[in-house]
């Protein structure tokens, strides 16, 4: 017994003792790359690359990563090349901000993209204020972003919640009916999507009654079981993600789109491909997509990201690249990295048409920093052809249109002094 | 052996007062030593209770994300004043758990394990679904910490990150000098007594269940502190913080550390905080990694990197 | 008003079959061996995309009755591996170690697989719904009951007919005298595990059919579990499945009056459970003190 104890303690100190110096040269290794030669302009992307929101979250890094690509090929930002350094929110606000503070202290990062979970986006734009980055917003969607929690130095590229429902409401309401059941996440995401809905619906004098459903929710029968007993022409599903995918898969598993129609707002591409065919239904808002026939460059773009991800462009991937873009683009035109400075020339700065990806110029709007980017309200069917051709656009709403007014947002932009 | 302890406690004191200008070169930045020592905090108010009283509180997070509401509550609604907030924080977390404390003693081993982690979901619950008051699963947000003001000098802790991470380590020197004085205590004896057999320390007439009970009183007390002080890292709080999964993590880094020493929860921390750091920045699949770290400690170094190091000195 | 209750229960029973099942796999290894498995979450989500690896070669059917095996097999695996050496010492390790395992899992999952949710293929003539009033109770969820019941049947014989069975039984009684009686524990435990691993397994197939695949769907389903054994006391399978019918009827409920509760109130009687009589329905005074 002794004898294989003490093999066994020399065994774990020359690990230790190995990992140690391991780890160290590892990590002192940083500062000697710093010591060489000039460093290139750095931008920072946080997003939860692990947990319930990956796959969107790593759409949006193989978009940025692509813009990357392009933008080194022509130069760069002012002839510097431009780096991206990618890190992990995990889903979780403490690790979200850790990760922005060290992206700007320790790396020095220019600018900042993220996150995908409003909440975390929202904590990340106080650091960036207070550090005075410029941050731009890919893919969280709650309003207070672009609303009353809006900043100088913060810009989004996907929608509010409100921009979508104002651009569907009206097309569910002729098509369906009146009288709605939402299927409404628990959380503030869920709340406002919600009450943007309702408020255009009793505009139309139109009813309709909820199920507040607990995130995370894997069995809908309760509130599937409420909704058909209300009876209402369109089923509103707000739920999203897994959460999404579960619901639609028990709403028709039930043999309830028999009875009523089913709608909502989001229903990326990611979660379209996560549900059977039968699930693949509905009428939704994609923010962009990938099939665009008569608009430049949109082909290139998607043929581009296949080679890269084997799967269609998706809005996810679309909304990485324009963050990078519209970064890169600012920066090269002002010819300063100074933050004030480019979020004044950003403030109603039109996207190129290789950028924006969609008929029309959207711009950032100046009072609320929201990109007007072109809404894409359609149906959702099983593949047609091609196997990601899994939605028919019917109405593109343009963006300023979908939006409301920029008083309505409850957004009062203060510059810095 | 008194002068190597004093040796190893100046060293220790050292490297935490110099934190940012030591681990600035070596690839880590201030905000992340601030962590630390928060978590660290957190990891040894359990190991009061786990390594020193020797019950195992799977749920202690709870009382972590109760101090950071208290903080951030009291900063968002009733007032701008940093200390006040701290101080809000403390009172709800430890109130909660003297109270719910009181129906837990009890039970012990996993009983009193499975007890905390179901009062730690129900308060998860409420934060989650009281989304008027906590902000729900966005979180609480609206707040920061304000600067320190003493009258005729101010104490920017908002936007100097190194001034803040002087204000942590002085709140954590006070939280540890109350941990080690209480530990050296006549009381403190006692818990470790209760640890080391329980039945011969009842024989001895010691009223074990209250001694249970101040004991997880005080080290809920110290977990709000901790807490407070993270939502004062983050200018957040959020429900994640109340999750069985952040008690995990603590226990982990105890553990890690080592259970049976009164530093070694910081150094669990520390690693844990680094090591996870570190791994998200360079790959994907740093969730492996740190998994796989749980399972090599759990099975090769169960007395903790500390306990590692004293053994084989013997 | 007595329709819709009805409804919801008879709803919760059917949600509360699954938390049998996997809680039953918990309980085995827990009652044997003393192990709290964290990572039976993880086993599911193995079993479930084992299953869908699978059903393109072998069809639904091949993959409902190849997954959990060879999710068994890697159980038995790891039992051998990580845990043996766990034995004797506080459930305190055994907890650490599936946390982290748990961990590994989800991410390996993930690189694997991929963080894209798939769908899983079910037969169409189950994803009907019985009749148009009855239409929560689909053609696949009313499989999803026949399957536990079976899997309990099974169980039940194994473990009264069966020398392994007797053995396990006789092993959470008094483990030493077992050994003692000249029984190999190792082997014992290693297969009261595999059989463990090999319930989380089947539940994962059969919760991929209704949910689909995610490398995070694990973590969901875990928690319940233990409060399934808490509720119905730690020890007592029949407990356990009086306990998982249980809570799931009150989740069921819940989910009516007050959604936003649904899943904080197994919580609660899990709490109330430990404080006003520990052992839980069924369970036997001082199993895990």
């Amino acid at each position: 017994m002794p004898i294989s104890r003490r093999r066994w303690l020399v065994d774990r100190r020359t690990i230790l003792k190995s990992g140690a110096v391991i780890a160290a040269a590892q990590i002192t290794s940083p500062f000697i790359i710093k010591a060489r030669g000039e460093t290139p302009i750095r931008i920072g992307m946080v997003d939860p690359l692990t947990g319930v929101y990956a796959a969107i979250a790593q759409g949006e890094v193989v978009g940025a990563k692509y813009a990357l690509e392009e933008i080194n090929k022509k130069g760069g930002i002012m002839g510097r090349q431009v780096e991206l350094l990618i890190e992990d929110s995990a889903n979780d606000v403490g690790t979200g901000v850790q990760k922005t503070r060290k992206l700007i202290d320790r790396d020095q990062v220019s600018f900042i993209i993220g996150d995908v979970n409003s909440g975390i986006a929202i904590a990340m734009a106080q650091v960036t204020s207070e550090k005075k980055v410029l941050h731009i917003v890919s893919g969280g969607h709650t309003d207070p972003i672009t609303g009353t929690s809006c900043s100088w130095n913060v810009f989004r590229v996907c929608n509010s919640t409100a921009m979508d429902a104002n651009a569907i409401a009206s097309t569910l309401i002729e098509k369906f009916g009146k009288k709605w059941y939402f299927l409404t996440p628990d959380y503030a995401y869920g709340h406002s999507v919600q009450a943007s809905f309702e408020k255009i619906l009793k505009a139309a004098g139109g009813t309709s009654s909820a199920s507040l459903v607990p995130l995370g929710s894997t069995d809908y029968s309760a509130y599937l079981i409420q909704a058909k007993a209300a009876n209402p022409q369109v089923l509103i599903n707000v739920m999203g993600g897994g959460d999404q995918v579960a619901s639609l898969k028990q709403f028709v598993q039930f043999g309830l789109d028999k009875q009523m129609a089913v709608g909502g707002t989001l229903f990326e591409l990611e979660s379209i491909r996560a549900v059977p065919d039968a699930a693949r239904v509905g009428w939704w808002t994609m923010e962009w997509w990938w099939d665009q026939p008569g608009v430049p460059h949109v082909a290139e773009f998607n043929a581009a990201i296949k080679k890269i991800t084997g799967g269609a462009a998706t809005a996810r991937n679309w909304f990485g690249y324009a963050s990078v873009q519209t970064l890169v683009l600012i920066a090269n035109q002002e010819k300063t990295l100074d933050a004030p400075k480019l979020a004044h020339a950003l403030s109603g700065f039109k996207l190129p048409p290789e950028v924006a990806l969609q008929p029309g110029t959207p711009e950032y709007r100046a009072g609320d920093h929201e990109l007007m980017s072109t809404v894409f309200v359609g149906e959702a069917h099983p593949p047609q052809g091609d196997p990601d051709n899994m939605f028919t656009v019917k109405n593109p709403v343009p963006g300023d249109k979908a939006a409301g007014p920029v008083e309505e947002t409850g957004c009062k932009i203060q510059w810095p002094a | 052996m008194q002068s190597r302890k004093l040796i190893v406690l100046a060293a220790i004191w050292a490297a935490l007062l110099f934190a940012p200008y030591w681990m600035a070169p070596l690839g880590g930045y201030t905000a992340l030593a601030t962590r630390v020592l928060v978590l660290g905090l957190a990891a040894m108010s359990l190991n009061f209770l786990l390594g020193f009283t020797g019950v195992l509180s799977f749920g202690h997070a709870a009382w972590f994300g109760l101090g950071a509401y208290g903080a951030g509550l009291t900063l968002k609604y009733l007032a701008l004043s940093t200390p006040l907030a701290v101080i809000a924080g403390i009172l709800l977390g430890g109130l909660c758990g003297s109270i719910l404390g009181l129906l837990l003693v009890r039970r012990r081993g996993v009983y009193f394990a499975m007890v905390t982690i179901a009062f730690g979901q129900v308060f998860y619950y409420i934060a989650f679904q009281w989304s008027s008051l906590t902000g729900g699963d966005d979180g609480l947000r609206g707040f920061h910490r304000q600067p320190l003001d003493f009258g005729f000098f101010n104490i920017d802790i908002l936007s100097n990150d190194i001034a803040f991470y002087y204000f942590v380590l002085f709140c954590f020197a006070l939280a540890v000098g109350a941990m080690a004085f209480i530990l050296r205590s006549p009381f403190g004896r006692t818990m470790i007594a209760i640890r080391e057999n329980e039945r011969r320390s009842r024989f001895l007439g010691i009223p074990i269940e209250r001694h249970i009970w101040i004991a997880f009183t005080l080290s809920c007390f110290f977990m709000s502190f901790a807490g407070a002080l993270y939502a004062l890292v983050n200018n957040f709080a959020d429900p994640r913080g109340l999750h069985y999964s952040q008690s995990g993590d603590f226990v982990m880094m105890a553990v890690m550390g080592g259970m049976r020493s009164f530093w070694g929860p910081l150094l669990g921390a520390f690693v844990f905080v680094v090591v996870q750091d570190y791994l998200s920045s360079i790959t994907v699949n740093w969730m492996s990694f740190v998994g796989l770290l749980f399972v090599l400690v759990v099975l090769f170094f169960p007395r903790g990197l500390l306990g590692f190091f004293q053994r084989s000195k013997a | 008003m007595t329709l819709l209750l009805l409804f919801n229960i008879t709803n919760g029973l059917i949600i509360g079959a699954f938390y049998v099942l996997m809680a039953l796999g918990l309980s085995l290894i827990l009652n044997l061996s003393n192990v709290i498995n964290f990572a039976h979450g993880g086993f599911l989500v193995i079993g479930g995309y084992i299953a869908y690896a699978l059903s393109p070669y072998v069809g639904f059917w091949g993959a409902l009755f190849l997954a959990p095996l060879l999710t068994a097999i890697i159980g038995l695996a790891v039992e051998r591996v990580l845990i043996r050496p766990l034995y004797g010492r506080d459930p305190l390790y055994s907890l650490l170690l599936t946390f982290g395992l748990a961990f590994m899992i989800e991410d390996g999952t993930r690189f694997i697989f991929g963080a894209q949710g798939k769908p899983m293929a079910i037969p169409a003539f189950l994803a009907q719904p019985l009749s148009n009033d009855l239409f929560f109770i689909t053609g696949y969820r009313l499989f999803m009951v026949v399957m536990v019941i079976v899997a309990i049947s099974m169980l039940f014989l194994l473990l009264r007919y069966t020398r392994l069975g007797i053995r396990i039984r006789a092993g959470t009684l008094d483990l030493e005298t077992v050994a003692a009686l000249g029984i190999n524990v190792g082997m014992l435990r290693s297969l009261n595990f595999a059989v463990g691993i090999f319930l989380a397994g089947l539940s994962g197939v059969l919760a991929a059919g209704q949910i689909g695949l995610d490398p995070t769907m694990g973590t969901g389903l875990l928690m319940p579990s233990f409060i399934a054994i808490i509720v119905g006391g730690i020890g007592s399978l029949p407990g356990t499945l009086a306990g998982g019918l249980l809570i799931g009827v009150a989740s069921g409920l819940t989910a009516v009056f007050f959604p936003a509760a649904s899943e904080a109130v197994i919580y609660v009687m899990m709490a109330v459970v430990l404080l006003a009589r520990p052992r839980g329905l069924f369970g036997e005074e001082g199993m895990m003190s």
